[in-house]
């Protein structure tokens, strides 16, 4: 009962934040609306258990990205008259509807399985054996991880040239 | 007397089950309250302490007139700063605005959740505990952030772009070391952590985690000499320069209170938090937490103020390499020693920290007085 209560309003929050973000003018205003969608995001992994997932979602997307867009919004010049419509407005709209439609479609039609197994209460072993475990998903995290390290480089030389 | 207490104290996790009359969860209520107290009464006591203990080490007197010692300080500077008056300036963004100090403040309190007095006695034994306070604490920057925009001053956005640097920066080193103390406990949650400590202290088989991670901390919670984001001289106050009465007080309070946050942990993870003979726990943990603001404030008096660029490449030359060496060392011992290190480690630890700590400061250069600008 709690727990349904308790996703309703995280639920309701991450929707409202959503759409602050797109809405407000004020680009400040969106990216904080996108920090309070990401914390109650958080907020719903607490609700299905995961835990580490949760603190890894505040550390990473809240401690780190958002602070980057957020320093990425104080470097920009002219930022102070927000986010100016023009005449794209309703073709982006349909746009948005008809994803928002599929997207509706696609949740509502799927067969979710639901899984009988009760859910683990220390899920930070679990989730390691299965990421980093032989059997398990090793190649990719391996894999992103290079990806990454690439795009960091590159990063970098881009940044030297001048 | 202290042993009564210190039942009490154990006992209190056992003895307040949730199914209390009324189905209130007595536990959390009764940890809140202690968790709140102890803060804010630890918040007084490290601003009178530091004031007190700066004024001796620079051979001054220090504020000693209200109350026994000049204990009451605190409070009058609280009042004091309470009847100021409230200006938001007129350009200012001024939800934002008032927003920020709450925002300064409150995660810095929500740490407390996990941090153990006794054995057991917390509010919340996560089992990410060391994960839920970095996340938490990572908040705060975010409030920081705010009131250096909402301003709209340029010398408080300069000081929230100087924050960011520092806390992005400076937060590799202190998770990695964190990482550490995770490798060798295998687990993440505290009060698992200082049990693990029951018999030595990790400060002797990580000397260079406790080093590391003392030196970001203090950078992390802009302790001088790592101030840069509120520099007096250079940039008046940095972010909170526009804000005055309560909302300057939050401010205040929540930089004390990282820095009671940030002793806490390292109290925690290095010094064996409760752990220790004859006394009872919680008073160990106390004085261990006042012991590592100590340290910080000795190293206030003793170092000037560095500049950014040393900033940044003593977090990404210095301490973030020494960090990944030290993590994967001990990878490497926990590995061949799956069932506990064997005491001699301790020096072999030791002499690695050493050796590193020398060899690193050889290697980097800050660059004496010059700025290398393209």
């Amino acid at each position: 009962m709690a727990l349904t209560i308790g996703f309703y309003l995280l639920a309701f929050v991450t929707i409202g934040a959503g759409l602050a973000v797109v809405i407000l003018k004020d680009v400040f205003r969106s990216a904080l609306a996108l920090v309070l969608g990401l914390v109650a995001v958080a907020g719903i992994y607490i609700t299905l258990n995961a835990d580490f997932l949760a603190g890894a979602q505040i550390l990473v997307y809240v401690g780190a990205i958002s602070i980057l867009l957020i320093l990425g919004i104080m470097l920009t010049r002219e930022v102070q008259q927000g986010s100016p419509a023009n005449k794209y407005k309703i073709p982006s709209f349909l746009v948005s509807i008809v994803f928002f439609g599929i997207m509706c479609f696609v949740i509502l039609q799927s067969p979710w399985k639901e899984s009988t197994v009760l859910s683990t209460e220390p899920t930070t072993a679990k989730l390691a054996t299965t990421l980093f475990s032989g059997n398990g998903y090793i190649l990719p995290v391996e894999i992103a991880g290079v990806l990454l390290l690439a795009a960091i480089i590159g990063a970098i030389v881009m940044a030297k040239e001048k | 007397m202290f042993t009564g207490i210190e039942n009490a104290f154990v006992n209190l996790p056992q003895a307040l089950k949730a199914d209390w009359p009324g189905n209130v969860w007595w536990h959390w209520v009764i940890f809140t309250l202690i968790a709140i107290v102890f803060f804010l009464g630890s918040v007084i006591m490290f601003i009178f302490m530091e004031r007190r203990v700066l004024a001796k080490m620079q051979a001054r007197i220090g504020p000693n007139r209200i109350g026994p010692f000049g204990l009451l300080q605190a409070i009058a500077d609280a009042v004091k700063v309470l009847t100021k008056e409230n200006i938001t300036p007129s350009n200012a963004d001024k939800i934002v605005f008032w927003l920020a100090p709450a925002i300064v403040f409150a995660p810095v309190l929500m740490v407390f959740a996990v941090v153990p007095f006794a054995n057991g006695a917390v509010l919340a034994d996560l089992n990410i505990g060391i994960l839920y306070a970095i996340a938490i604490g990572s908040l705060s920057t975010i409030g920081v952030f705010m009131a250096g925009w909402s301003s709209s001053n340029k010398y408080s956005t300069l000081g929230a772009m100087r924050m960011v640097a520092a806390v992005i920066s400076y937060e590799m080193p202190i998770v990695l070391t964190f990482a550490t103390i995770i490798v060798l406990t295998g687990s993440m949650s505290l009060n698992d952590i200082v049990i693990a400590q029951g018999k030595y202290w990790f400060i002797f088989s990580q000397p260079l985690g406790f080093f590391l991670a003392f030196v970001a901390g203090c950078a992390e919670i802009n302790r001088s000499p790592f101030d840069l984001m509120e520099a007096d001289s250079e940039i008046v106050a940095g972010f909170h320069t526009e804000y005055s009465g309560m909302k300057f007080a939050m401010f205040y309070l929540g930089e004390y209170g990282e820095a009671v946050v940030m002793s806490t942990i390292i109290a925690t993870l290095f010094l064996g938090g409760w752990q220790g003979p004859f006394l009872p726990p919680f008073v160990w943990l106390i004085g261990k937490i006042f012991f590592v603001f100590f340290l910080m404030i000795w190293t206030r008096t003793t170092l000037p103020r560095v500049r950014i660029d040393q900033l940044m490449k003593l977090a990404w030359k210095f301490l973030f390499p020494l960090a990944l060496i030290n993590l994967f060392a001990t990878g490497l011992e926990v590995l061949t020693f799956p069932n506990g290190l064997p005491w001699y480690f301790i020096p072999v630890n030791f002499g690695i920290g050493v050796v590193l700590v020398l060899l690193w400061s050889r290697l980097y250069k800050v660059g004496w007085g010059r700025i290398e600008i393209q």
